[in-house]
């Protein structure tokens, strides 16, 4: 009787995953409950790992271009920014003026076309399932702009080694100015949803509170670092491709919660509208590829008209090319943080050895830190404000 | 923005036997240090006011079978006050090659060294939970080794040999 009567506290063993909706992909989470409690957790990793990183090994430089946007596939010009990157910085190769400024172009209709499927997928994982109709919508006419760009919509593969495929098209600088047009009013039209909606404020202020000194610890970056007061951003400490031609703010916050991270976000789509606008009024002229025939291909045109140019162009990407003996470390700001290729070459038309720094693994390893003591709710909030993508984790 | 190679220079002043090799290459510095000398190193570039290595980018492992030694242990190193990047390595023998973790300095490497022990077979000495991090458990082999082979490999299902 006695002992019927002790209050007795057990651990539950909980699994979310690998296939629950709101892990964004194929992740399975243990969770260690008491009650509805949080005490413990253990990402479970590897789903989706294609070896990407061995693949690398056996392609030529070109070759691989492609498969870089399969990792982040939320941002996949991003990704093909740093690998491109870091296979200049490698061969110590100029890209004209002109693809530098339609990289970030690109890049940051990019990172608006992530950020709103985070904000969408974000809001409908705490129960609100109209602002993802509204996000969509945006992200369709950034997809349509892609797909006039260069045919592809969510993987782009818009970028080349030395510059990009081929120049904007007709018509596609005043689309992308009407889109511009209407943007900064449809995110009001989301924060006026969202921001001071008292449940959505309920479910995100002080929840999953990661401190700044933490972040640093654990190696956070990216929106997660800045909503945590850490301010820093690649484009403006080590700006590349012409950053630092251009006027934005990095928007940081102090309180390291997922209420943080919502507003880091909606900040960084008003600002990276503000720089697709100055690309546009100062989009200088000139060729979209460099001219070096030892490692960039031909431009397409040629390619098509040439016979010439297309051997050319085919023993570069079929044999590749020859790069210089060395090693290098190349990091961007991605919309989810610090992405990094580090590449060594050994001289051969191969990489010796390609690794890849993916922001969202990084991030996600502060999912213990955060959870900790939290409710079994909070945890999807948590995992979700982290906006991460499998692809890129599990690589 | 400090110089990288400054920051090479002054663990040689601190550690003259630590530091095997310094090289820059389009303006990376790397810094080779010997094994026994990298906890102290790490913890010098980390508490160092004017170096501040605070934020460890990423760890991994290169193979350059059949040299000896064959692997090298990459860390890439960021200090979030002053804007500035260093890479240390650490070379290992091909024969049960591993280096101390350096968990207890900056905690983000767990994940890290986990995935460099899973793809390359490195081991972290006194690392808290040496698992593989994407294989499963009873994975033969370390894929990202040069010798071991791209494809063709006749492979087991450990899934099913587990359950």
């Amino acid at each position: 009787m006695n002992e019927a009567q002790e209050v007795r506290t057990e651990t539950l063993m909980l699994n979310v995953g690998p296939h629950h909706p709101s892990t964004h992909g194929v992740l399975r989470v243990l969770v260690e409950l008491e009650g509805e409690v949080v005490r413990n957790l253990t990402p479970d990793l590897g789903f989706l790992h294609r070896g990407v990183e061995k693949l690398a090994e056996s392609k030529t430089y070109h070759q691989f271009l492609p498969i870089t946007d399969r990792l982040d596939y939320m941002a996949a010009s991003y990704n093909n920014f740093a690998y491109c990157l870091a296979v200049e910085r490698l061969l110590d190769l100029e890209v004209p003026p002109r693809a530098q400024y339609i990289r970030v172009l690109i890049g940051e209709l990019n990172r608006i076309f992530s950020h709103l499927f985070w904000l969408g997928t974000h809001a409908h994982d705490l129960g609100a399932i109209t602002p993802i109709f509204y996000t969509l919508r945006e992200r369709e006419e950034i997809m349509n702009l892609f797909e006039m760009a260069c045919g592809g919509r969510l993987t782009q593969t818009y970028f080349r080694i030395g510059g990009v495929a081929l120049d904007l098209p007709e018509g596609f600088e005043d689309r992308v100015r009407a889109f511009l047009r209407d943007f900064p009013r449809r995110v009001d039209e989301y924060e006026t949803l969202l921001t001071s909606n008292p449940i959505w404020m309920k479910r995100m202020v002080g929840v999953g509170v990661l401190s700044k000194e933490d972040a640093i610890a654990l190696g956070a970056s990216g929106p997660m670092a800045r909503a945590s007061g850490l301010a820093w951003d690649i484009r403006k400490t080590e700006p590349y491709s012409s950053y630092d031609h251009f006027d934005f703010d990095v928007p940081v916050f102090e309180d390291g919660d997922v209420y943080s991270r919502y507003l880091v976000r909606i900040e960084e789509m008003r600002q990276s509208a503000r720089i697709i606008g100055q690309v546009l009024d100062r989009l200088p002229e000139g060729p979209v590829l460099a001219e070096e025939p030892r490692w960039v291909i031909p431009p397409k045109e040629k390619t098509l008209h040439q016979i010439e140019s297309l051997i050319h162009h085919f023993l570069l990407v079929e044999e590749g090319f020859h790069p210089p003996e060395g090693e290098v470390y190349v990091a961007v700001e991605s919309p989810r943080g610090e992405l990094g290729f580090y590449i060594v070459s050994d001289g051969g038309p191969r990489p010796y050895r390609l690794k890849i720094r993916p922001p969202a693994f990084v991030n996600l390893e502060s999912l213990a830190t955060m959870s900790r003591g939290r409710l079994l709710a909070d945890l999807i909030a948590i995992l979700s404000s982290i906006d991460i993508v499998l692809a890129e984790i599990d690589r | 923005m400090k110089d990288a190679q400054e920051a090479a220079s002054r663990i040689q002043e601190a550690f003259p036997d630590a530091v095997e090799e310094v090289s820059t290459f389009r303006g990376q510095t790397v810094v080779v240090l010997r094994k026994e000398a990298l906890l102290d190193a790490a913890n010098f570039l980390k508490k160092e006011p004017d170096l501040a290595f605070d934020f460890l980018t990423m760890v991994c492992g290169v193979d350059y079978h059949p040299r000896e030694p064959r692997f090298e242990v990459v860390y890439q190193l960021y200090s979030t006050q002053h804007c500035h990047r260093l890479r240390l390595k650490v070379r290992l023998p091909s024969e049960s090659p591993s280096v101390p973790t350096v968990t207890g300095i900056w905690p983000t490497a767990d994940w890290h060294e986990r995935e460099t022990y899973d793809l390359m077979g490195i081991r972290f000495e006194g690392h808290p939970d040496l698992r593989r991090l994407f294989l499963p458990e009873g994975w033969e082999g370390h894929p990202l080794r040069k010798d071991y082979p791209l494809r063709g490999q006749e492979a087991s299902n450990p899934i099913e040999d587990a359950g």
